[in-house]
């Protein structure tokens, strides 16, 4: 299978602090990743460096074949991207949000239109299109900018913590149909969160703690390999004892 | 193609955003028409201008600032352009603009000419009622006028992009008020000429003399009395190049969107 992401012997450093220490990470096409690590562990400043909000010359990243060094533009275009923070424009309505993004990635307004709708068709927001921004309640907002990052058909979906501030209920239907987005879609996700509630058995974690990556294995083998029974006590061992997967 | 569509999609935004503002354009009409009805008002009977370029005639101090004040609608937007980047930097949207699949000079440069066209609709709603309140400018002046208004929208939109890749945080924008927009609108002959000024303080003569903001004034004074004025062309344009190049430098992924962050090595 070929692979969607390939991050080898990354490092960075703010200031004298190395916040990712040889990081390497090959993400396989149409698979759900799980990016499992506490605040400050690096993952928002690996999600930069993949959406190269960041750069650095230690290690090398390859999206899609395509090298953000080489071939930024490429590695950009093959990304979806859903930010920690919001990034929609409160003044504006959801289709003008859609169609700003559209337009960023050429689409045309014939494409646009069409990815438009099927986009919050999926996400059971057609009604809202209208709607402002700000009118909108914050799970329907992550859903927006879930369906917005989908709009050009990218490789691979980044989601940096994209249930944070969520209640339960919406936060399980939101991860439950991204999940869904790499069956129906051959879609690559890498989710990072900081909660082990949110990762399941099936899925494959990977475990950032202090800038170095832990585990990087499906989640079921990990828990049977560490003879626990949930995420959170595979999470406690491993972080507590410092081994390396 | 793709760049076409790429840049009407960033200038539509601006568009829906201004639109969906209309205090924007209200407030951004109030501070120049304040400066005519009242303040011009006070100073017509006190000041008349002499005969200097571009004017052949004598004329009221009223008709003199209204080239200045387009300036200064022109100067804020600029600046309410900068405030609007740093406030987007800070909320998170400015993220979806750089990490688009387009070149990062390219997105930054429609961004501005997307923020002159604003601008330059500003400027031409505060000449309509400028013309409403009987202060008249030949016809094609109007027509002449709108290269040079889009030039200096640019050059000091550049100033505002080049202001928010410095600024860190939004409260730091007060200061831009106290040390960038008031010097560079007082110390400009926007609302007196220069030779005036000269009179009274030769050494602010110079520094306003040297003012980019000055030669923008002076560049559409010129243009609406259907005059070209090469110097302020010049000097306009290679400062809209200079602090253009600058920013786009400050918006280095290299350098790191966050300032206090250092790239690694």
């Amino acid at each position: 299978m070929s692979l969607a992401l390939n991050v080898d012997s990354l490092r960075y450093r703010y200031q004298q602090k190395w916040v990712l220490d040889n990081v390497n990470l090959q993400l396989e096409q149409g698979q759900f990743y799980a990016l499992l690590g506490p605040n400050g562990a690096g993952k928002s400043t690996l999600f930069n460096l993949l959406c190269q909000l960041l750069q650095t010359r230690d290690g090398a990243i390859d999206v899609a074949g395509h090298s953000t060094l080489k071939a930024p533009r490429k590695a950009l275009a093959a990304l979806g991207i859903v930010f920690q923070q919001s990034t929609l424009d409160l003044d504006l309505t959801v289709q003008q949000n859609l169609e700003y993004h559209a337009s960023l990635h050429g689409m045309s307004s014939k494409a646009s239109k069409a990815a438009i709708e099927r986009e919050l068709a999926r996400f059971e927001l057609i009604d809202r299109k209208k709607d402002s921004v700000r009118s909108l309640n914050g799970g329907h907002r992550r859903r927006v900018e879930i369906a917005r990052a989908l709009l050009h058909e990218p490789a691979i979906l980044l989601l940096d913590e994209a249930s944070v501030g969520l209640d339960m209920p919406t936060r399980d239907s939101i991860n439950q149909h991204i999940r869904g987005l790499c069956e129906s879609r051959g879609i690559t996700v890498l989710s990072s969160t900081h909660l082990v509630d949110e990762v399941l058995p099936e899925d494959h974690l990977i475990l950032l703690h202090q800038g170095k990556i832990l585990l990087d294995k499906p989640c079921q083998q990990a828990l049977d390999d560490e003879q626990v029974g949930d995420v959170k006590s595979l999470y406690r061992n491993l972080t507590t004892s410092g081994e390396a997967a | 193609m793709k760049y076409w569509v790429a840049f009407k999609g960033i200038v539509i935004r601006e568009m829906w955003r201004f639109w969906h503002q209309k205090a924007r354009l209200v407030s951004a009409l109030v501070r120049p028409l304040l400066w005519l009805v009242v303040f011009a008002a006070g100073f017509r009977a006190a000041l008349g201008i002499a005969i200097i370029p571009p004017y052949d005639t004598y004329i009221t101090y009223d008709v003199y600032i209204m080239p200045g004040l387009a300036g200064i609608i022109l100067l804020f937007n600029g600046m309410q352009s900068s405030l609007s980047m740093v406030y987007d930097r800070e909320m998170g949207s400015m993220k979806i603009l750089l990490t688009s699949p387009l070149p990062r000079p390219f997105l930054l440069v429609s961004k501005l000419v997307a923020g002159a066209i604003i601008s330059l609709l500003q400027a031409y709603a505060f000449f309509l009622i400028a013309w409403l309140l009987g202060i008249e400018v030949p016809l094609m002046g109007y027509v002449y006028a709108a290269p040079a208004l889009l030039i200096t929208a640019l050059m000091l939109g550049a100033l505002g992009l080049l202001l928010s890749s410095f600024i860190k945080q939004l409260e730091n924008f007060a200061g831009v008020m106290n040390f960038v927009v008031f010097p560079m609108f007082f110390l400009s002959s926007a609302l007196y000429p220069l030779w005036k000024l000269k009179e009274s303080n030769e050494w602010l003569y110079w520094v306003s003399a040297y003012n980019p903001f000055t030669h923008g004034v002076e560049l559409i004074r010129f243009a609406l009395y259907e005059s070209w004025n090469p110097t302020a062309t010049w000097v306009t344009l290679v400062t809209t190049v200079l602090f253009c190049g600058v920013a786009i430098w400050g918006y280095d992924p290299k350098r790191g969107m966050q300032q206090k962050k250092k790239p690694s090595k």
